[in-house]
């Protein structure tokens, strides 16, 4: 099995279809269309980058004011206005939140592609696949709202028993005494659901690609469907896989409105992810206190907004590069 | 003399039928194997109800999670017993697969459901009174009939509407750009408008409160300045789908243009667009339907306001996000039903667009092409010069 499953099938060729490197003489019309074309795109790169160094410059503020050091890590409390800019604990909250949504979120994901793929009656294909990518464009609040009533509530009583008999493993405790609703793993939880259509809508694309002929093989030699899947299916499109799952941390992290409604944050570290009061998030900050803060304040949240980006950044670059490598023609 | 011209029209190459090759498959499922997964199935209820009477445990969720490990468990031993190990583990993949593919949809069409379910009873109570109606008699008790969502459905349209006459055309001419053009300049471009893409959505809002609406004080929260949020949104990720689309445009079409002397303008906006032209209103579509329910670039910028207000560019105006976010934070339970009716009016929008996006796109350019309006006709002097 091992000397057929990681081939990859040839490439179909774009039948002849690379651009021929045509030396025309451009006529005047054609020069300033260009000109059209190439101010166009000067004018989407000033904007898009007149964001990043118009945040970074404002953002510079609570730098300078932060100290430069590593203060901006160690300090325990987030309050700028008394020049405390102890930012770890959001960003370890917003990481965490990520995660959780990730962990939780990904072999489901998997599982529901490779159900619509291999396992699901061939009519229903078109149908799930359409759901799929529809339930990726419901907006986010909605997500958050139905979280807040309902998953919230639900996953108190679990979180509880968690708390009482397992809690001999740091993260399943509890920062403070109280409801077990507006916690780090509730938003987690949520966040989990938004997730899966974005994973699964990138890896079943990548799996559909993975050679036919060679699965066939894999059957015909008598192979069963999951060992078809083992070593055909998953193999090819390992590389699309892990790009999927991390552009899912990426939109984990930029979430703002579920994490806004459900959590609620105690801003100090701790390991404790399972109620109130517990770790911050970036996201929940820079919402709640932007409309009351002082300039120094806002400057702070600035820099979060920045981390925040410049994290999410790092991993959709990676995620991106991956997926690239893997040949699949999504993203 | 009334000799009728063709139009000159642009068409795609007919395509070659793709050979369908379908994996055989086994239809019917054996009564045998029946039996084995009713019966481990009751197998694992009795096994499970026994020990929490005995232990005296309580709980749907648990329950629900022990019996499908215990079925699990106790298939697995079924089928190994039978048929020995390595169907064994193909028959435990299968069950896991449907399980984390069905604990996947629950989620999603709970949602869904939810919406539908609390959300029509509010939006129909009165009929086109929710859809008309603004809030401006909002109060905890309130009954449904007293408020309603109109101006937030003016303003979502408003500012989505300005955000995208903003973006589309900067992102199309950008990604015409980044197609034809490989230097530098279009690689540094392209590098940026990915970034961009993946930015989370806060920094938008934030990006336009500091630019747009601090300098300007009171009369700085606006629906034009929401717009604009939304647009900073929007403009990577129209500009990133609209480079794929004209990217699959056949070179061939190209290079037939070239080469029969039309200048590379007219090869452009001739041929290359109007052949993209189903992949370019589908990815509009679905860009507008991507930013329509983002609440964060519109929470600091739109500023709220429970009466209408038609004029985007003076004065705080609402829309569906944001007006959704404001009731889930009133207390009263009646306002949080009143929220359950806007997600609905919210959902029904996005949704409306993404179906009209795919109906679109599952057009296939078809032979006749497009005809550019303005050109379908030859001039005298041409048609004398022919």
């Amino acid at each position: 099995m091992s000397t057929l499953a990681p081939q990859r099938a040839p490439q179909p060729v774009q039948d002849d279809d690379v651009p021929i490197n045509l030396n025309i003489k451009p006529v005047g019309a054609d020069r300033a269309f260009n000109g059209l074309l190439a101010g166009s795109s000067a004018l989407v790169l000033l904007l898009l980058s007149a964001v990043v160094a118009f945040l970074s410059w404002y953002g510079f503020k609570a730098f300078r004011e932060s100290g430069w050091g590593p203060r901006l890590f160690t300090d325990p409390t987030w309050s700028p206005d008394s020049h405390h800019f102890g930012m770890m604990s959001l960003l370890v909250g917003s990481v965490a939140i990520a995660l959780i949504a990730v962990v939780l979120s990904a072999p489901i994901s998997l599982a529901t592609a490779l159900m619509i793929n291999e396992y699901a009656p061939r009519q229903l294909k078109p149908l799930l696949t359409g759901v799929i990518d529809m339930l990726a464009t419901v907006p986010s609040i909605v997500y958050g709202f139905w979280g807040l009533l309902l998953i919230s509530n639900i996953q108190a009583a679990p979180a509880r028993w968690l708390v009482d008999h397992v809690s001999f493993v740091p993260i399943f405790r509890t920062p403070s005494t109280g409801e077990y609703v507006k916690s780090i793993f509730a938003c987690g939880l949520i966040c989990a659901v938004t997730i899966i259509p974005i994973i699964t809508s990138i890896s079943r694309e990548v799996m559909a690609q993975a050679p036919r002929d060679v699965c066939e093989a894999a059957l015909g030699l008598g192979g069963t469907r999951w060992g078809m899947v083992t070593d055909v299916v998953l193999p090819f499109s390992r590389n699309g896989i892990l790009g999927a799952i991390l552009l899912g941390v990426g939109r984990g992290l930029g979430e703002t409105m579920i994490v806004f409604l459900v959590l609620s944050p105690g801003n100090h570290l701790t390991s404790a992810l399972l109620g109130p009061n517990g770790l911050g998030s970036i996201a929940w900050q820079i919402t709640s206190e932007w409309t009351t803060a002082s300039p120094i304040n806002q400057s702070g949240l600035v820099l979060l907004g920045l981390i925040l980006f410049g994290t999410t950044l790092v991993i959709n670059i990676v995620a991106r590069l991956i997926v690239q490598r893997s040949n699949a023609s999504v993203l | 003399m009334t000799q009728t011209l063709e139009p000159p029209q642009t068409s795609l190459p007919p395509q070659e039928e793709p050979i369908v090759d379908r994996p055989g498959r086994q239809r019917t499922v054996p009564l045998r194997t029946v039996v084995e997964m009713v019966g481990s199935a009751v197998a694992a209820v009795a096994v499970v109800w026994v020990a929490f009477t005995v232990a005296g445990i309580t709980g749907p969720l648990g329950f629900a999670f022990c019996v499908v490990t215990a079925f699990i468990v106790i298939y697995g031993l079924v089928c190994w017993q039978q048929y020995g190990m390595l169907p064994m583990k193909d028959r435990l993949a299968t069950v896991a697969i449907w399980t984390g593919a069905l604990s996947a949809l629950i989620p999603l069409v709970a949602v869904i459901a939810y919406v539908i379910i609390e959300g029509f009873a509010v939006v129909f109570a009165q009929f086109p009174h929710f859809l008309l109606a603004d809030m401006s008699n909002l109060t905890a008790t309130s009954p449904v009939t007293a408020v309603g969502a109109g101006a937030a459905i003016v303003g979502t349209l408003e500012q989505v509407g300005i955000a995208t006459v903003l973006t589309v055309p900067l992102g199309v001419l950008t990604a015409t750009y980044l197609v034809n053009n490989s230097n530098a300049f279009s690689r540094v471009v392209s590098n940026v408008v990915d970034a961009m893409t993946g930015a989370p959505a806060i920094i938008a809002g934030i990006f336009i409160y500091l630019l747009w609406v601090v300098p300007q004080k009171e009369a700085g929260q606006t629906g034009f300045a929401a717009a604009l949020a939304l647009a900073v949104m929007m403009l990577p990720i129209v500009t990133r789908a609209s480079q794929e689309v004209i990217a699959i445009v056949p070179g061939s079409l190209k290079e037939a243009a070239l080469a029969l002397g039309s200048p590379q303008w007219r090869s452009v906006v001739r041929v290359t667009l109007p052949t993209a032209r189903v992949g370019l209103i589908t990815a509009m579509i679905l860009g507008i339907a991507r930013v329509a329910g983002e609440t964060a670039p519109v929470l600091f910028t739109a500023g709220g306001n429970p009466h209408y207000n038609w004029n985007p560019f003076n004065g705080k105006q609402d829309d569906l996000p944001l007006l959704m976010k404001e009731l889930i934070f009133q207390p009263g339970n009646n306002v949080r039903r009143d929220a359950w009716g806007v997600a609905f009016v919210l959902v029904l929008v996005v949704l409306t667009l993404f179906i009209l996006a795919r109906l679109i796109g599952a057009k296939k350019p078809g032979p006749s092409g497009f005809t550019v309006p303005w050109r379908t006709r030859r001039s005298p002097e041409e048609e004398a010069e022919l």
